[in-house]
């Protein structure tokens, strides 16, 4: 029947997905050079997703592969399998000057405020590189606004010609998230951003990175190894063994009742600045060392030092798929999560 | 939403350290503290002025013309009859060759890095940028011409490609060989700078804030490989003034009457029975000048190599 | 009555620079009973590596210990002829360094390394000293210790090499180990597993340590006693009970209220200490944290404190003291910040959103 069709009203804009971010499936191997075909298996698998205006923690110890997961989030590694969807957007497909526009909404804060400055570069050229490269604003403008994001972040912006050796470390460390801010990005990606610095200088960025969420209403993903810092700074925080997320869990939920025995460990390993707590903890002691991420073992990759592991059998046969266990919310990859 | 004003009137860690001297200034400081590298600076600008002043000095008469042959005094010995250092079996005299031989040599040296330059730049920035088999060819490709035999090469061209007319002319195929002959080098060290840097945080931090490949390539890994590439074009000065000089003592770079250091050892070679000290001059001219840019290089490569920052 | 192992007394070692003499300590009194364990607590720069290598006189060019004493068991250590030197170092005190990586010889296989710590003092035949690795390696938990004797220092894990340079500490039974940031570059299961180690080995042997470390939870598991150093000076010293719960010097106090805590469930902002530890070859006058205090009065700016006692066993170099502190004034140091709102403001209007 060729009934005219009633005018519709135009469709309601679809609400923003609360998730900025989500990592499908996502694999990254390293080949091995020489012969036998072996690779180092970074990230074996990982299902991510991290919602809009949240810090996401993302914790783990050396070899489990979140450095590595960072770069593939903001495309600095392509990925071996899988895909990264930013904004409704799978990334991994991107080249060129596509890939380049999506990059203005995801900045990145590095680890070593030594290294992550161009040396060769004045302090105000760092910051306004992101602002040329997407020829934002006109030369007084940009003056205008790296000034303004010195000031953002505590600097004196009359030193916009100065080396990055002439600042200490934790200036270094601001300049870089002056230079992540230029661009006014929606999603963050902090890779142990306050690992390199002192105690109290730590304690100035991590305020000042929780201050310009506040203020700019941004998404974090906050990578690090020190589950006391990441607990202060996250929302919700993912830990992650030898290449996969083994649990996720808000930050209180997690300390709470973690359900992944590696969790649990972890958790326990961490000492106290108290010495009355301290005198009482009893870490829980893993035994062995971590397996190479080139030959992970089979089933549960955590079998090996896990201590309700039942091996040979269901935790050294089969992987355990990352499922909610415990409170809402939480996830974790283990067939008896929570019984300890 | 306010942020909570800050509890003190100045603002936390506003001050920066005293302004220090820059890179430059301070690799020019270290520089400048190395006796050798300064002495070898002071007699390149001595070369350097001879090299541009020496028509001028014919002109007043303070020197002799090295193309003027003084019959009454052949193979004059050092002293005599207005030769300062001697005449030669034509009797031109020795000095004012030596000095107008010294354009030649250091032509030579400068231009010759001046055509390697790029070569070795574009090379080496492909190379190491784009890695992969991009990176694998271009290294063969520089491994089979770097098996080549240099001082064959050279002669190949320069046998083969002979202008007349004017020395510079003449010096087009040198340059050429020579260059063609020495840009692997440079090539390698700029490939293996860049190999280094590009891990660095400060190129991923680029590459994140959304540099296109070309930039990154030439705003930030080319300056920061500067340092080795200065040293490596300075040592390649006189590599490239003692192959010319093979080449003219060999009869085969520019031909006479053209005063050339490497000619004039030649010829002082033949006549080394009537006149011993004519070959002296000349070898002690390539010998200093030599040294003088190795000492140069040498404190180059010290004062900028930033481990050594004070 | 413990035996005081090591007496420190007003200790003062310089570095000749060509910018000024550097004050890297300067008048440092501290001691060390027999199987005790002592914190050196501070941050980069306030000079706790530089007071453990003058007590192996160890210190790098271009610095030296100007004055004071160093007495090992009466002894002073400054005072020692080459030889005596020789005997002292790795004999009686040992030192383990933060990075195990940098700190082995990496062409050397472990056991030769080891053995090298004991034949060089002549205590043990290099057949003893054999025998003697392969027992040290298993009192420092290293699995498979016989064959791992044989490996090079890259062939272990972080953890375990960390270990090795545990066992080369003790390979003489020395009385005192100091260990300079020993966990720091480990991950978190590995530092458990060292600092269990580290309180056996001081339970089982007697051995007394000065641990050096920035980090607070490291010292609540370890110590017994600490003592914080700030620009070459001891500002605070106490039983680590009181230290922690009774923080006296504004410095101290700072440093634990900016540890975040893994068992805490409130998001306290963290107090950060504004500006840079100071110029050591320039410090400022009178106090020498006082740009930085958040408590500071006009006397601190015109005389430096001298250590007093504040409560039992704890001194303290503060003309204020925490306990006379108010609250908002604490309160007004937990809100300092360092983003500025009128230039957050002022950004937001400059540029358009990224199409967020």
């Amino acid at each position: 029947m060729q009934a005219a069709e009633p005018r519709r009203a135009p469709a309601p804009a679809p609400a923003a997905d609360p998730v900025l971010l989500r990592v499908e499936n996502a694999y990254k191997y390293f080949p091995i050079a020489g012969f036998g075909g072996a690779s180092v298996r970074a990230v074996d698998g990982v299902n991510l997703e991290v919602r809009r205006g949240e810090a996401l923690g993302l914790v783990g110890e050396s070899g489990c592969g979140k450095s590595t997961l960072a770069r593939l989030i903001t495309a600095l590694l392509p990925v071996t399998r899988g895909s990264i969807v930013f904004d409704g957007q799978d990334i991994t497909k991107l080249r060129g000057g596509k890939l380049r526009k999506v990059r203005r909404k995801m900045q990145m804060i590095f680890q070593d405020p030594f290294a992550s400055l161009d040396p060769r570069m004045t302090v105000g050229d760092i910051i306004a590189e992101p602002l040329d490269n997407y020829s934002i604003g006109t030369g007084a403008e940009r003056t205008v606004r790296v000034a303004e994001l010195l000031r953002l972040v505590g600097l004196n912006p009359n030193f916009t010609n100065r080396y990055p050796h002439e600042f200490s470390g934790g200036q270094r460390q601001r300049i870089g998230i002056a230079r992540a801010l230029a661009v006014n990005p929606s999603f963050i990606v902090c890779d142990e951003a306050v690992s390199a610095l002192d105690v109290s200088i730590a304690a100035q960025i991590i305020n000042l990175l929780q201050d310009l969420q506040r203020e700019f209403n941004l998404t974090y993903l906050f990578i690090a190894h020190d589950l006391a810092v990441v607990r202060h700074l996250s929302d919700r925080i993912a830990v992650m063994y030898l290449g996969k997320v083994v649990e996720t869990a808000g930050r209180n939920d997690i300390y709470d009742h973690p359900q992944h025995p590696y969790t649990r460990a972890l958790l326990s390993s961490i000492p106290v600045p108290d010495p009355a707590v301290e005198r009482d903890r009893d870490p829980i002691m893993l035994k062995g060392e971590i397996p190479s991420p080139v030959n992970p073992p089979s089933g549960c990759r955590f079998h090996t030092r896990c201590p309700i592991a039942r091996a040979p059998g269901i935790c050294s046969e089969q992987e355990p798929p990352l499922e909610p266990h415990g409170q809402r919310d939480q996830l974790a990859a283990c067939h008896f999560a929570g019984q300890f | 939403m306010a942020l909570a004003q800050p509890a003190v009137d100045q603002p936390i860690d506003w001050e920066v350290a005293e302004k220090q001297v820059g890179l430059w200034g301070d690799a020019w400081q270290r520089f400048r503290r190395n006796r050798l590298a300064v002495l070898g600076g002071v007699l390149v600008l001595f070369l350097l002025l001879v090299a541009v002043l020496s028509p001028l000095l014919v002109h007043f008469g303070l020197i002799q013309d090295p193309y003027h042959q003084d019959v009454a005094n052949i193979e004059a010995t050092p002293g005599m009859a207005g030769h300062p250092l001697g005449s030669d079996e034509l009797g031109r005299d020795t000095l004012a060759r030596l000095m107008y031989g010294s354009q030649i040599s250091l032509t030579v040296g400068l231009l010759v890095q001046a055509i390697i330059f790029p070569i070795g730049l574009a090379i080496g920035l492909t190379a190491g940028y784009a890695g992969g088999r991009i990176d694998n060819l271009l290294m063969r490709f520089t491994d089979i011409w770097y098996a080549f035999p240099d001082l064959l090469f050279v002669l190949v061209v320069v046998s083969v490609w002979h202008p007349s007319g004017s020395p510079f002319f003449q010096l087009l195929p040198i340059f050429g060989a020579i260059a063609l002959v020495n840009w692997v080098g440079l090539a390698r060290l700029i490939r293996g700078q860049v190999l280094s840097i590009k891990e660095k945080e400060f190129i991923e931090a680029a590459r994140s804030s959304g540099s296109a490949p070309i930039k990154l390539v030439l705003k930030h890994l080319l300056p920061n490989s500067l340092g080795p590439i200065i040293v490596t074009l300075t040592f390649g000065i006189p590599q490239a003034i003692f192959l010319e000089a093979v080449l003219s003592f060999l009869g085969v770079g520019i031909q006479p009457p053209t005063p050339t250091w490497g000619q004039m050892v030649f010829d002082g070679y033949e006549a080394v029975y009537a006149n011993p000290t004519s070959a002296v001059f000349p070898a002690l001219a390539i010998g200093c000048t030599l040294l003088a840019f190795s000492f140069i290089g040498d404190g180059l490569r010290d004062a900028l190599d930033p481990r050594m920052r004070r | 009555m413990a035996q005081t192992l090591l007496q420190i007394e007003d200790l003062h070692t310089q570095f000749f620079t060509s910018r000024g003499v550097v004050h890297a300590v300067d008048g440092v009194n501290l001691h060390i009973d027999a199987g005790e364990v002592l914190g050196v607590v501070g941050e980069s720069g306030c000079g706790k590596t530089i007071t453990a290598l003058s007590v192996l006189r160890l210190v790098p060019d271009p610095g030296r210990i100007v004055s004071g004493r160093i007495l090992f068991r009466g002894i002073d250590v400054t005072k020692m002829g080459d030889e005596e030197i020789r005997e002292f170092r790795g004999n009686d005190v040992a030192m383990i360094f933060q990075d195990p990586m940098t700190s082995l010889n990496p062409v050397t296989r472990i056991g030769p390394q080891i053995e090298e710590a004991m034949t060089a003092h002549n205590r043990f035949t290099q057949q003893q000293a054999r025998t003697r690795v392969i027992d040290l390696l298993k009192r420092v938990r290293v699995p498979g210790a016989e064959s791992r004797v044989n490996d090079y220092p890259h062939q272990f894990s972080g953890g375990m090499r960390q270990r090795a340079m545990i066992a080369m500490g003790l390979a003489n039974e020395p009385a005192l180990l100091i260990a300079d940031e020993p966990t720091t570059a480990l991950d978190v299961t590995v530092q458990a597993q060292i600092i269990q180690l580290m309180k056996q080995l001081n339970r089982e042997l007697g051995t007394a340590m000065m641990l050096i470390t920035h980090n607070m939870a490291l010292v609540a598991s370890l110590c017994t006693r600490i003592v914080v150093m700030y620009a070459g000076r001891i500002v605070e010293e106490g039983p680590v009970d009181q230290i922690f719960k009774n923080p006296q010097h504004p410095y101290t106090w700072s440093l634990l209220r900016s540890v975040p805590r893994v068992d805490e469930a409130r998001k306290d902002r963290l107090v950060s200490i504004r500006g840079l530890p100071p110029d050591l070859s320039n410090p400022p006058p009178g106090c020498k944290f006082h740009p930085r205090c958040p408590f500071v009065i006009d006397h601190c700016k015109q005389e430096e404190p001298p250590l007093g006692e504040v409560a039992a066993n704890q001194l303290a170099r503060c003309w204020v003291l925490m306990r006379t502190v108010s609250e908002e004034a604490i309160d007004h140091a937990r809100a300092a910040s360092l983003a500025s709102s009128e230039a957050a403001q002022k950004l937001k209007q400059t540029i358009p959103d990224a199409g967020r």
